[in-house]
């Protein structure tokens, strides 16, 4: 052990690995603040004019709304979905949990542009107020692109807990199903679920794929549009998203989570 | 508990509704005619026809090179991270940062890498104006497949540290002191008892990332438009109605997609098996 122990503090090889990995995750970053920061007409530093055209930019302020919105109608809906389902399969149905497991992994076999091309032809000729709606369907597809996501999530959290015995003593002190979900069973996952709903957050507020091919407006295709049109405020916004990722990764970690760790992590932003 | 079942009804519902009913239209219409009639033709079409056949030798390429970088250099910046000597805050500083790289992808990514490496980017001026380097004059473009994997290796790498990082962890310290004690040098210890621990997991990881990539569709996006001829571009330009005139093409080059991501979940299912008994 005196050996392995002397030889193990310093490491050259692995401060250089370190480095070079820095170097590579940082540069393209510094690379579009230094974008940013160019001016808009004359290109040299230092203005915030990129800003400002973003910021005056009403279409920026309609499709990052419309984005924030459908994230948290996912967040609703996936939680309303999966939590009762994941309790219930916790609680009787322990053999099922091999399955939905399974089906968590599907959306890898199905990703966001196979999705997208069965949705809009299965569901061509529905009402338009599902399929003409990024409330409606939108919605529908973000639910399956979080579904690993918050599946995990969920899962770990509930295996965490007791929920035989939270639910018996419940149920024995007199508290209907509902109320034994609800004052019972959510406050003890809700780690679980808000780190979830954290990273469902960060999928919807950048998902392209399906949003553009079916035709809708949100931030990303904002994004897209401005990348096609203005230099600098392309940096400018491109931050601002990078900012919004980093911040709903930040929010797990402070509601007491390592962001992400030991799942299947292929989300619809790319 | 005969009616347990009734509770997971809706999720199953919502699944059918949403996921395998519109993955099973892609199936179906891929092997469907102009008028509707059963057919062989799309798919059929898809190693018969140039440009499908080279979009998904491209897609593979690109998702090969990018899966198998993306681990070595993810397991080296891991193992580099994690091992024992490394301060504990660059381990967090480097998990934190793959949590939010990994999710950071699609539009404002290529955009980053734009800003950087693009003909006005700033390494590329800098080693224009300062070095006398003009990349683009030697024949590198950020619009091309290189420029591609480039780009893909920003979330191919962190994702791999995510994925790997677990199995590292479970790299037991009585293993590499027995083998010490035992004689065995840095090299044998890694030959013998490291690697195969962690092959599996490694194994695992690499067909993840290759379906990470290969299923990308912003970033390649953002960066060519429909400029490279990867499957996903083909497929959105269909979807947006230009350069392929029947609607079945592109489910069956969805279909095509679908059989090779299934072909990589058979061998990552009984892996990931593997991998997880000697995970702590």
């Amino acid at each position: 052990m005196g050996t392995l122990r002397l030889r193990r503090p310093f490491s050259l090889s692995a401060w250089v690995w370190l480095l070079l990995g820095a170097a590579y995750f940082m540069i393209p970053l510094l690379a579009t603040f230094l974008f940013s920061i160019k001016d808009k007409h004359t290109g040299s530093c230092c203005s915030l004019s990129a800003y400002g055209v973003i910021v005056h930019d009403h279409q920026f302020w309609t499709t990052i709304k419309l984005s924030f919105i459908l994230s948290l109608e996912t967040i609703a809906a996936s939680l309303l979905l999966f939590v009762p389902t994941v309790y219930w399969v916790h609680l009787k149905l322990p053999r099922l949990r091999a399955v939905v497991g399974f089906l968590a992994l599907i959306p890898f076999v199905v990703p966001p542009i196979i999705l997208v091309v069965g949705l809009l032809d299965f569901y061509r000729g529905s009402p338009r107020w599902f399929y003409g709606q990024p409330y409606g369907f939108l919605v529908a597809a973000y639910v399956i692109l979080a579904f690993p996501y918050v599946y995990f999530s969920l899962d770990s959290g509930f295996r965490a807990i007791d929920v035989h015995t939270l639910t018996e003593a419940s149920l024995n002190l007199g508290a209907s199903w509902p109320r034994t979900l609800l004052s019972v069973i959510l406050p003890n996952i809700r780690v679980a679920a808000l780190s979830g709903a954290f990273l469902t957050l960060a999928i919807v507020m950048g998902e392209f794929t399906i949003a553009t091919l079916s035709a809708f407006h949100t931030f990303p295709t904002y994004i897209q549009y401005i990348n096609e049109t203005q230099a600098y405020p392309a940096a400018a916004v491109s931050l601002m998203s990078f900012g919004i990722t980093w911040a709903a990764m930040l929010s797990i970690l402070l509601v007491g989570r390592r962001p992400g760790a030991r799942q299947v992590q292929i989300a619809g932003t790319r | 508990m005969p009616l347990a079942w009734l509770g997971v009804v809706p999720f199953f519902a919502y699944a059918l509704l949403f996921l395998f009913f519109p993955a099973g239209q892609v199936l179906v219409g891929a092997f469907k005619g102009a008028h509707g009639s059963f057919t062989l033709a799309n798919v059929h079409d898809l190693v018969r026809v140039h440009q499908f056949r080279n979009a998904y030798k491209a897609s593979i390429e690109i998702s090969l090179v990018t899966a198998l970088l993306g681990a070595v250099f993810g397991l080296l910046i891991a193992y580099a991270a994690i091992r024992e000597g490394t301060p504990r805050w660059i381990r967090s500083a480097f998990t934190t940062f793959s949590g939010v790289a990994a999710n950071f992808g699609g539009i404002p990514l290529a955009f980053a890498f734009i800003a950087t490496l693009g003909t006005i980017g700033i390494v590329t001026q800098f080693l224009a104006n300062q070095l006398h380097y003009n990349l683009y004059q030697h024949g590198f473009s950020l619009f091309t497949k290189t420029g591609v994997e480039i780009v893909y290796l920003y979330f191919q790498i962190p994702l791999m540290l995510l994925v790997i990082a677990p199995a590292i962890d479970g790299l037991r310290r009585e293993w590499s002191e027995a083998s010490s004690n035992l004689g065995a040098s840095r090299l044998q210890y890694w030959r013998y008892i490291g690697i195969p621990i962690l092959l599996p997991s490694i194994l695992g990881a690499v067909i993840l990332l290759f379906g990470n990539a290969f299923a990308a569709y912003a970033t390649a996006y953002g960066l060519t438009s429909s400029g490279l001829g990867l499957v996903p571009i083909l497929i959105g330009s269909d979807l947006s109605g230009n350069v392929l005139s029947n609607p079945h093409e592109g489910q069956a080059l969805a279909f095509g997609m679908f059989v090779v991501l299934g072909l990589m979940m058979l061998f990552y299912v009984p892996l990931q098996r593997r991998a997880s008994r000697w995970a702590r």
